[in-house]
């Protein structure tokens, strides 16, 4: 036998990002995807978004009337005091100290209202991602890979907020205030008002080439600052072999390679920048000039009146005040589009696993037979990309017993688990708990007659007794110590700084691999599930921890059905049944005393494996 | 460890300085863009003086050349002021650039020197916020609010000036919100700030809810617990919500004040002035042009405000980035003669051939709590040349620990670790772990090809000594992968399953045929019969090396010639595997499964 040979098929291997769709950061999503997710996060504050836009027409109402009372304290109020009527002062002071505590009140109001519509969006668009990535299968996870998907939630969500907190309350404003403006200079002056409005068309034009050359520079600035990321993180989750094997200075050398990039394409950004502003001042500017001269002109051929003339030239100034944060709110815009449309992509994954919409309940079992029956009928695996990992097969797995399944890296074994614990749905056929096909079964179900321990021991932040309890949610501190003294897990939380109450991301929290891997199992003790799985779960423990597994299998899981998986044969002592798997097929299939009786590769295995032992 | 800023007195000024010795380099371009920016903002404030001459003057006086010669000059200042925007922003672009890069570099650099210690405490999205966003709000803080605090707070003085030269009873009435504006202003300021922090920490916790719910899928699955993780995240998020509007609300207040209190009394000045010009006081011209100031200066005052908060938040910016670089790299051995840096220079400093010794090594982790005993003490352990130790302990008993002392990846609390003779302490860092080579438990692979992961573990390793380590490791597989050795892994490539990762890692260790090798658990996640090879193939490896290997089984136990034992953090024994099998109950006891008949045989060697 060779050891190469199956591993072509192994199941991690064989796919790159390049020919795999998942393997990608935008995912393919219907047209229109993007604009669909916002529609439908702006649905509920419908209501409230109108009450903010008319909030802000009254504050900007508020805002530009200024000038105006300017222009009629001028026009009117100085001729009228002059007469000795203080009517028209009076007026404008009441006025004006009424426009600015409407505007000042009206803006906290506005503020308030967006940023609950904002944060409402953004809590609506987080739980989204959130319970999305939850109910992708597995296989989902595996192949999307960890770090995009902790940037969907993290980034991009971040980007929108920007938008939503800075961006979108800018750009309500600019409109609002173009619009305002050239309708009072109109109302002012025909004249001056056309040739305000007209002045808009150059520097539309402007923004939208600006617009295009920015998407380029930035796409390239944030292409760029992803490479540093990249380098950066994969070096500090790696520093122990970085600093062992001497990498800081290869590494430097890269870096600094990635990071000049990113200097240059930053410089490069900032400059486009620098021409928007140079370009869109020098034509405002020039406008300004024009129209004020033109202004003059019919003033002193008395076609004007010299306060609309001096109102105009204040309000021409607010028109073309705000081109600057235009840039700017482009910017983030472009940023916060194009992290809609990967989440929006994420959020068109369907699950391949989905919850049954009319779930079936498991059938009793009889007091003190706790284990159920597991039929895998017809069934057969293959990876929507393709390659066939299982072939098609029938197997029974009888209630309460212990079945061991061998064979070397790549052989199907975990697929097998995977399927049972229904991480997976089959290609074909279907796999039943005690009649009940798992497709049928809602999750809670499931997982009372379904629980894997992976040799995966990722612990969640808190405490190691937060960490047990996700076995069983509600346990009491005796059920749980009893799941951790059953599995030898007991001694070495007890001499943890704070026992069970110990934070194991914080201080004096280390916890060896092995340790991890008792935790898991405490865990899936405290579930006392029909049936368990376990995938390469003892391979960090030594000789006196996987013996304790076993003592707990043969007491306080007694019973149960069990599906053992695993490189070493002392597990398989145990066990009523061994199945041996090679490329995908069960090969050998008895109890352990006929097959290492027999000539077939689990008798070779054994005498290997008891030769290992001397 | 989140670290905690908060308390701890600082001045934002301080803090800031700090930055100097970044932007010495690029200080000419800098000034002379600060230079340029208060021309401009000048010149911004003498438009509207144009206009009251243009008003005034040729208006009034209905001179078309006077007109002419207005809009002449309005247009030239226009063009100015383009101009000198254009020219600030080029003369930073580049060189803020450079500053942002130089110390990304700077910080990069220090962390791969920091020990292992270090980022033990510290989880790597920390320091990535500390490497991007930090650095881009320092960048985005000398680009812009560092220079218009200065120009802002020109604009405003010269604005006063110009505004009580041409009247100054309006000048102070303008003048008078200034006072409560500041109290009040510094009032908010400090309670958004405080907000501002707590919704930092409340991103990062949702950070890092998002992170292990995608870390721990397989474990949220495997229980059934979304739902739970769900409810846990919604209610983080909710919070997060609440933080952020208050801050929202706080952030109105501010506006409201700061917009109120100067459009009041610039309402007043109007009064004021029309008053003054229907008593023929003051001319409408003179009236307009003042309120045209005015309002020219309310955007610098109203962004005062604002660009304090920035100030204040690139303050604590700048301190998370010198946090990480004022942690101390322990002191480095001497440097050796880099003439002659070659190995051959290095073996004459250490000429006996001592093999590994420790001796009274004793170590506990720096953020242990005080008082709690050290991991390992008086650790006495001598290992021959040429020997192969075998490290046996329970789960758990610091094994991985011991190992991580020989290269320095953790600095021994007390007692002495030798090579060859040679303190390894007096060693320099880097010569020290070309001679140890390791394979770590956790094989980490980085996104390169396969053969760049394997040859990182020998300076000058060339094609032949890849094959060599490769057909040790037994990994075979790569021949077939689809590039061979040239195929891309880690998080941008191909991934690889745990058992082949760990023979690559394994191959990367022995690529080298270094002096000392420290395996840790190497073949733990190889099935059966990959093992017995590997372990055929690793005892030719062996003969000729210094090695310590860590092991949990019997089989790896007996690629050695001796076996330590490993217990409550001493070595309790030494001696061969059958030695041990028959004078330590413990060791009886890790070693043997429940039928000890298995061990009857003989030794296989």
């Amino acid at each position: 036998m060779t050891t190469t040979a199956p591993e072509q098929q192994s199941e991690e291997t064989g796919r790159t990002a390049a020919d795999d769709p998942v393997g990608q950061d935008v995912l393919p999503a219907p047209k229109g995807a993007s604009r669909a997710l916002l529609r439908s996060l702006l649905a509920p504050a419908r209501g409230a978004v109108r009450l903010t836009v008319l909030v802000l027409l009254l504050q900007q109402a508020a805002v530009q009337a200024g000038p105006l009372l300017v222009a009629y304290a001028i026009d009117r109020g100085v001729p009228a005091v002059r007469h000795g009527d203080h009517g028209p002062l009076v007026a404008v002071g009441v006025g004006y100290a009424l426009c600015a505590l409407a505007s000042g009140l009206l803006q906290l109001a506005f503020i308030r209202l967006s940023a609950r519509i904002g944060q409402d969006m953004l809590l609506d668009l987080r739980g989204r991602i959130f319970r999305h990535a939850q109910s992708l299968s597995v296989d989902f996870h595996e192949r999307y890979t960890s770090g995009r998907l902790i940037s969907r939630a993290t980034t991009d969500v971040e980007s929108i907020r920007e938008l939503l907190n800075d961006g979108l309350q800018e750009l309500i404003a600019v409109a609002l205030s173009v619009v305002y403006v050239s309708v009072t200079l109109l109302y002012l002056d025909w004249g001056i008002g056309g040739a305000a409005v007209l002045s808009i068309a150059p520097l539309y034009l402007f923004v939208r080439s600006y617009q295009r050359r920015a998407m380029v520079v930035y796409g390239e600035r944030s292409t760029a600052m992803a490479a540093v990321i990249v380098k950066f993180t994969e070096t500090m989750n790696g520093i122990r072999p970085v600093q062992a094997f001497r990498r800081e200075r290869a590494n430097e050398a890269h870096f600094a390679g990635l990071n000049s990039r990113h200097r240059r394409s930053n410089a490069a950004a900032m400059l486009e920048m620098a021409r928007y502003i140079f370009w869109s001042r020098l034509v405002a500017n020039t406008a300004l000039a024009a129209i004020v001269l033109w202004g003059a002109y019919r003033v002193a051929s008395d076609e004007l009146a010299l306060g609309a003339l001096a109102a105009s030239v204040l309000y021409l100034r607010r028109l073309y005040d705000p081109i600057d944060r235009l840039g700017m709110f482009l910017n983030s815009y472009q940023s916060a589009a194009a992290s809609l449309e990967k989440i929006a992509g994420l959020l068109a994954q369907r699950p391949s696993v989905p919850e049954p919409a009319h779930p079936r309940p498991l059938p009793e079992r009889p007091a003190g037979s706790p284990g159920r029956e597991v039929v895998f009928d017809g069934v057969r695996f293959a990876y929507r990309t393709g390659g066939e990992v299982l072939p098609r097969f029938d197997l029974t797995l009888a209630a309460g017993r212990t079945v061991a399944v061998v064979g070397s890296t790549g052989a199907g074994k975990s697929t097998l688990a995977k399927l049972l614990a229904r991480f997976y749905d089959p290609t074909e056929g279907e796999v039943r708990l005690d009649g009940v096909p798992l497709r049928d079964l809602a999750v809670p179900e499931l997982r009372r007659g379904v629980v894997m321990v992976t040799q995966e021991s990722f612990l969640f932040s808190g405490t190691v007794a937060d960490n047990i309890a996700i076995g069983r949610p509600g346990a009491t501190r005796e059920e749980m110590e009893r799941a951790a003294k059953a599995i030898g897990a007991h001694d070495f939380i007890t001499a943890l700084p704070e026992g069970y109450d110990t934070d194991v991301r914080k201080r004096g929290g280390r916890i060896s691999a092995g340790q991890r891997q008792l935790v898991a199992f405490a865990r899936a003790l405290l579930a006392d599930p029909a049936v368990l799985i376990l995938d390469e779960a003892t391979s960090s423990l030594d000789v006196p921890g996987e013996r304790a597994v076993q003592a707990a299998m043969r007491t306080v899981l007694r019973g149960r059905t069990a599906v053992v998986i695993a490189h070493r044969l002392s597990t398989v002592e145990i066990a009523d049944r061994v199945l041996v798997m090679s490329d995908g097929r069960v090969v050998e299939d008895g109890t352990p005393e006929e097959l290492i009786a027999g000539t077939g590769r689990f008798a070779d295995l054994h005498r290997a494996w008891r030769d290992s032992l001397v | 460890m989140m670290v905690d800023t908060r308390g701890t007195p600082r001045s934002p000024a301080r803090s800031l300085l700090r930055l100097w010795p970044y932007v010495r380099p690029v200080r000419a371009s800098l000034f002379a863009a600060a230079a340029v920016a208060v021309v401009a903002s000048c010149i911004g404030l003498v438009i509207p003086l144009v206009l009251k001459w243009m008003v005034d003057g040729p208006v009034a006086g209905r001179d078309p050349s006077g007109v002419w010669l207005g809009g002449a000059l309005l247009l030239v200042l226009g063009a100015a002021e383009a101009t000198l925007f254009l020219m600030r922003r080029r003369l930073i672009a580049h060189p803020l650039a450079r500053v942002e890069a130089d110390m990304r570099a700077d910080l990069y650099g220090r962390l791969q020197r920091l020990p292992v210690a270090f980022h033990d405490r510290w989880p790597s999205g920390q320091l990535l916020s500390r490497g991007t966003s930090d650095l881009m709000l320092l960048r985005i803080f000398l680009a812009f609010p560092m220079t218009f605090l200065l120009v802002n707070g020109v604009t405003i003085v010269v604005g006063f000036v110009i505004l009580l030269m041409q009247q100054w009873v309006l000048g102070l009435v303008l003048l008078a919100p200034v006072v409560p504006l500041v109290v009040l202003c510094s009032l908010f300021e400090e309670r958004y700030s405080r907000a501002a922090r707590t919704s930092q920490d409340q991103v990062g916790d949702l950070t890092t809810a998002v992170e292990e719910s995608v870390l721990g899928i397989r474990i949220i699955k495997g229980f059934g617990r979304h739902h739970r993780q769900e409810r846990s995240f919604m209610g983080l998020a909710g919070r997060l919500r609440s933080t952020e509007l208050r801050k929202a609300g706080l952030l109105g207040s501010l506006w409201a004040l700061i917009m109120i209190l100067p459009e009041l009394a610039i309402g007043a000045a109007l009064l004021l002035g029309v008053v003054q010009v229907a008593d023929g006081v003051l001319s409408a011209g003179t009236l307009v042009a003042f309120l045209s100031t005015a309002l020219a200066l309310r955007w610098p005052v109203e962004s005062m405000g604002f660009l304090l908060a920035v100030t204040n938040e690139s303050a604590t910016a700048a301190d998370r980035f010198f946090e990480v670089l004022d942690s101390p790299v322990p002191a480095d051995g001497p440097v050796p003669d880099r003439t002659g840096d070659r190995p051959a220079a290095a073996d004459t400093s250490m000429p006996d051939r001592d093999g590994l010794r420790l001796e009274g090594v004793e170590f506990r982790y720096p953020d242990a709590p005080a008082g709690s005993p050290p991991v390992l003490r008086g650790i006495d352990l001598h290992i021959r040349p040429g020997e192969t130790m075998a490290l046996v302990g329970t789960t758990g008993s610091g094994k991985t620990t011991l190992t991580a002392l020989i290269p320095r990846l953790h600095e021994a609390t007390a007692g002495r670790i030798t090579l060859d003779g040679r303190d390894i302490a007096t060693l320099p860092r880097e010569r020290l772990r070309e001679l140890v080579s390791i394979a770590f438990e956790d094989p980490t692979l980085f996104s390169a090809t396969v053969a760049d992961n394997v040859l990182m573990g020998a300076a000058d390793a060339r094609e032949a000594d890849l094959v060599r380590a490769l057909s040790v490791a037994q990994a075979d597989f790569v021949h077939a992968l689809p590039e061979g050795p040239g195929t891309q892994v880690g998080e941008q490539g191909l991934s690889l399953s745990g058992g082949q990762r760990q023979r690559l890692a394994l191959a990367r260790a022995v690529v080298g045929s270094p002096r000392f090798l420290i395996l840790d658990d190497p073949l733990s996640a190889l099935d059966v019969h990959t093992e017995a090879l590997v372990e055929a193939a690793l005892r030719d490896v062996l003969a000729t090396t210094t090695a310590l290997v860590v092991a949990h089984r019997p089989s790896t136990v007996l690629l050695a010639d001796r076996v330590a034992l490993l217990s409550g953090g001493r070595i309790t024994a030494v001696g061969t595997h059958h030695e041990l099998l028959r004078g330590s109950e413990e060791y009886a006891s890790l070693m043997s499964g429940q039928d000890d008949h298995a061990y009857q045989g003989g030794p296989r060697r």
